[in-house]
């Protein structure tokens, strides 16, 4: 209900309001599942520091969406669901949510589940596939946040030139 | 925002609060939820709460723009450099194991290692992009 709210409003502000709103619940959804970890990181980062960027923005552009009433676009209509279709019908082949005999809960969980403590030594086992097991994937997401950050200050600039040039104008 | 008391004052002592909690994250993840990722958002949102209740200049002055672009690198190769120091004493590339002589201090050292580099790199690349968005002035 929140989703079709948030396509549906035209007050970008309402927007980010309601996708704060969104992610708070997707958080509380992850803890129903016992995925503590992944709650914590929604909570934090879609309900807090996202809004807050989101914000930003809307006070450097506008706070209003352009409505562009150009009519409906059957052939969008038609490939959007058609895809969703073969996308509905690839799902049809996959195990059961919670099957114990689906492939992921019969090789590798067992194996991270019951051998981890021995192995790593800590009790979190989350932690120790993020960060043993799978520790290159890890890698690959810090080096991936850290270009994000490159990226941004490319096309925004760091604020450090004009905080400078403030300060210049303030001496003379 | 600085002319409301009642706002000050709280953020006055919850900001110490975040950190706390930023740190407990960091350092605590290999017994309770938590890591890197997680712990450098919420200390990253210490800053950001400072500066939308003190004003942008204040949090620059403490963390300045410079310093968090040379964090972000650091973090990224702190990691990669407890790779690469695996690498040389024997093993495969992040393969804790060589590190220390007993196998369960060297995960675990590597593992607290890599997520120091990853908080920081996080931390520092929030706050970056926080300073960015609101360092820039309609026009």
């Amino acid at each position: 209900m929140v989703a079709i709210a948030i396509v549906r409003i035209r007050n970008l502000f309402a927007v980010t309001m309601l996708s704060g709103i969104y992610s708070l619940l997707a958080a509380t959804l992850f803890v129903i599942l016992d995925a503590v970890d992944v709650a914590l990181t929604e909570a934090a980062v879609g309900a807090g520091i996202m809004i807050i960027l989101m914000l930003g923005t809307l006070a450097l552009t506008t706070s209003k969406e352009k409505v562009h009433d150009k009519g409906q676009n059957l052939l969008a209509l038609g490939v959007v669901v058609v895809t969703g279709a073969g996308l509905i019908y690839g799902t049809l082949d996959m195990p059961h949510f919670g099957d114990p005999d689906a492939p992921a809960h019969t090789h590798l969980s067992p194996h991270f589940t019951q051998e981890s403590v021995d192995e790593i030594g800590i009790p979190n086992m989350v932690t120790s596939v993020l960060a043993s097991y799978r520790a290159i994937d890890t890698l690959g997401e810090a080096v991936v946040i850290y270009a994000a950050a490159v990226g941004v200050l490319l096309v925004l600039g760091s604020g450090a030139v004009r905080r400078r040039r403030r300060k210049e104008e303030d001496h003379s | 925002m600085n002319q409301y008391v009642v706002l000050r004052v709280v953020t006055k002592l919850m900001i110490p609060v975040i950190m706390l909690y930023g740190l407990y994250i960091q350092f605590h993840g290999e017994y309770s939820p938590g890591g890197g990722f997680q712990a450098g958002i919420i200390f990253a949102a210490a800053f950001v709460v400072y500066s939308l209740i003190y004003g942008l200049d204040g949090a620059q002055e403490a963390v300045p723009p410079e310093a968090a672009h040379i964090l972000a690198a650091l973090g990224v190769v702190l990691y990669i450099g407890i790779g690469i120091a695996a690498f040389f004493l024997g093993g495969n590339f992040l393969e804790y194991k060589v590190l220390l002589s007993d196998d369960h201090a060297a995960e675990t050292l590597g593992i607290i290692g890599i997520e120091l580099g990853v908080g920081i790199t996080v931390a520092t690349v929030a706050l970056t992009l926080f300073y960015s968005f609101a360092g820039r002035e309609s026009d």
